[in-house]
């Protein structure tokens, strides 16, 4: 007993000795759940940024940071709700980079880090929902991937560019689906299209054809299938083709996949589309430097590397790991003006800002924040060729 | 006099010919389980797997053909599998006839345990069918995949629409006939379908004249396994085969055997009919056949839609309880539910 009381005192001592120096950082990801499988590489693409800035003699004067994972299950948010609170609470980290999934990320924000003023960075929510005009966040939230009301703006640009001002749009019928089409409508009849219909199609049947006469009913230049390219995406397209309703499509995110040219070839040769993408330079950059200690091209891989180096590079700016002294920093790192900073170059940056100078995270992702303290989005904009995708330009 | 071709093109691309060969397909599951109701005297839930199970053992095969390098030419490779997905099905049934439903023959359970013992066995089913070939779409379709397809028939007809009309949908229909004369020719003019019939209209009385009944239940089940396996393998050719999509089509199977009447052979193919074309034309938006059709002044703006393709089911459904309602016994008049 006597021993278990000293021991714990002692190690007491050094974890109160530790922390003076000692930032830690809560990587708040699905481990467990519907998308463990990408958080497999986003856990460590953040922790990887992590040992970068460890390796720095620089960041905040030679502090040392560490990581203390937390489980968001990605659809349960008491559980993510909990997790988050042990993270605050008990661990004691001065930033959390997280959460993954939309649902969880709104809830533990809303009744964990509001109320103890944290700073979020989330490298993978894209609801548009969780911007800051529709949520209340104190300025405390931040995102490095880009919001899918983005992608409705981009999406128009795609299209308007090609002169094409009257799409008949069909989305799957989830969250993503629905916020996507919304988003896509509002942006592409302000800038003047035309939308003729915009109808929901469930996942997971066999047969479109009542779904697709709809669509044809409607008409329009072009026919926007915002699904999915493995689920009634796919089955959409094949309807269209077969009845000759559509020849030619426009494919947000979830249609892009190699499963796209594999089932359709040249079929839908003329088709148009655009997904969230670091440019081929960014995207090498990345992979050299991970070298293989993990998946660098998973999706949201570098977007989780992006958000723990922002946080960093933010604390280090403000000269300070509390959350509230610098929150306000995050907008002022990753933007222009000021020496712009690729990955691997964290120690850089630390010393610009220590020595009073700005910098303009670039990262992995390209990272630009705009209006509600979410990513630009950087987006290739691609067109099928003779049965195969082709990049057109980045966006 | 050109609008109004286009206006015929276009209802008959999207509409008519749909709802045709969904409806054959409908019909031939639905008189699967018509066949089960009069003769075993239960509803068969277990029948949308059976057709999963009975299109995967034929696209089994037909991979091990494609892989041979035989092929119909023109003609999908699976036609010639399904004698042999037949068969496996086929044994299959006989099998859980023995293992399972026996038991509760020789007992006399009332019609509602089968009911539920069906549904166990649709579970088991159901999971048979994704262990052994997966949970995703598969593709097993080959050979030309259109008669004539919407472009061609746009550049030979020099009209605004197009028609479509592929392999799978022409295969389907014409299979479907066929099948339905088999069935009717076998029901009425042999022996061993007189004896079914006998046995479907009153047991005891056919048991007096000497009909074996477990040889009748086990005809039965072949005819089933038939009926299933071919519903099931057109159904995927002209669709796409996933596991899950044959359990939902349960729902509409079944309306159609109910609104047709129960027991009818006649009943479950108008049964079909009516729940496909009902599905298909009330959901459909007929603004362009409309405006093909109306004067320019009277052209309709909006969609011209009754229903939002999201309520197809709700579709069935609606039809399956009016009919209930009104009269329960169904168009044919089946054995009361």
């Amino acid at each position: 007993m006597k021993h278990l009381l000293a021991a714990t005192a002692a190690s007491a001592l050094m974890a109160s000795a530790a922390s003076a120096e000692d930032v830690k950082l809560g990587v708040f990801l699905g481990f467990t759940g519907p998308i463990e499988s990408l958080v497999a590489e986003m856990g460590p693409a953040a922790e990887f940024a992590i040992e970068e800035a460890n390796a720095s003699d620089k960041f905040l004067g030679g502090a040392s940071v560490s990581s203390v994972r937390a489980d968001t299950t990605c659809v349960d948010a008491g559980a993510a709700t909990a997790a988050a609170e042990r993270l605050i609470t008990a661990d004691g980290v001065a930033g959390i980079v997280g959460g993954d999934c939309s649902g969880v990320t709104g809830a533990a924000l809303q009744n964990v880090a509001l109320p103890n003023g944290m700073v979020m960075i989330s490298p993978s929510a894209t609801s548009p929902g969780l911007s800051h005009n529709n949520n209340e966040d104190n300025g405390l939230f931040f995102r490095t991937a880009p919001s899918d009301a983005r992608q409705g703006v981009v999406m128009t640009e795609v299209l308007m560019d090609q002169d094409i001002m009257e799409v008949a749009v069909t989305y799957t019928n989830n969250d993503y689906g629905k916020g996507l089409a919304d988003s896509f409508q509002a942006a592409f009849e302000a800038a003047g299209g035309t939308v003729t219909i915009s109808a929901a199609h469930e996942d997971g049947k066999a047969d479109y054809s009542a779904e697709v006469g709809a669509l044809a009913a409607a008409g329009g230049q072009r026919l926007v299938v915002a699904g999915y390219v493995d689920q009634g995406g796919a089955g959409i397209v094949r309807a269209a083709l077969d009845t000759g309703a559509f020849d030619t499509f426009h494919f947000p995110d979830g249609m892009i996949g190699t499963a796209l040219s594999d089932t359709f070839g040249d079929e839908i040769d003329g088709s148009s589309g655009q997904h969230p993408s670091p440019s081929d330079e960014l995207a090498a950059a990345f992979t050299t430097l991970v070298d293989g200690a993990f998946d660098s091209t998973s999706p949201f891989a570098p977007e989780s590397y992006d958000a723990a180096a922002l946080l960093l590079l933010a604390m280090q700016a403000a000269g300070s790991a509390d959350p509230a002294e610098y929150a306000g920093k995050v907008m002022d790192v990753a933007n222009a003006p000021g020496e712009p900073i690729g990955v691997g170059e964290l120690d850089k940056a630390f010393e610009i800002l220590a020595a009073g100078g700005e910098v303009d995270y670039v990262g992995a992702s390209g990272v630009e924040l705009i209006g509600p303290g979410e990513a630009a989005g950087n987006y290739r904009e691609i067109t099928v060729e003779s049965g195969s995708i082709e990049t057109v330009q980045f966006r | 006099m050109i609008d109004f071709l286009n206006a015929i093109v276009a209802l008959s691309n999207f509409v008519l010919i749909p709802a045709i060969s969904y409806g054959s397909q409908l019909a031939l599951g639905a008189l699967g389980v018509t066949l089960i109701y009069g003769i075993l005297r239960f509803s068969n839930f277990a029948h949308g797997d059976t057709m999963a199970f009975g299109a995967m053992a034929t696209i089994l095969f037909t991979w091990w053909l494609q892989g041979l390098g035989v092929s119909l030419g023109p003609l999908p490779t699976a036609l010639l599998a399904l004698p042999i997905g037949i068969a496996i099905t086929a044994l299959f049934l006989l099998g859980t006839d023995r293992l399972v439903y026996q038991f509760y023959r020789r007992q006399k359970a009332a019609p509602v345990i089968l009911v539920i013992v069906s549904m166990g066995v649709m579970f088991v089913m159901n999971g048979v069918v994704r262990f052994i070939i997966g949970v995703d779409d598969q593709r097993f379709a080959d050979g030309e995949r259109f008669i004539i397809s919407a472009r061609d028939f746009r550049e030979m007809t020099g009209l605004a629409e197009g028609l479509a009309l592929r392999t799978s949908t022409v295969i389907t229909v014409i299979t479907a006939v066929l099948v339905v004369a088999l069935l009717f020719w076998f029901l009425n003019k042999t022996r061993t379908g007189k004896s079914m019939r006998a046995f479907s209209d009153n047991e005891d009385l056919a048991l007096l004249s000497g009909i074996n009944p477990e040889r009748v239940v086990a005809i039965t089940w072949i005819i089933v396994a038939a009926l299933a396996t071919v519903a099931g393998v057109l159904y995927g050719l002209d669709k796409s085969f996933k596991p899950f999509t044959y359990f939902q089509l349960l729902l509409p199977i079944f309306a159609a055997a109910i609104v047709g009447g129960l027991g009818s052979p006649i009943g479950a193919i108008a049964g079909g009919f009516v729940i496909a074309f009902s599905e298909v034309t009330v959901t459909y938006a007929f603004r362009k056949v409309l405006g093909y059709l109306m004067p320019e002044s009277l052209q309709p703006d909006g969609l011209v839609q009754l229903l939002s393709t999201d309520y197809k089911f709700a579709v069935s459904f609606a039809i399956l309880i009016i009919v209930l309602l009104i009269r329960p016994t169904g168009l044919f008049r089946g054995k009361a539910v």
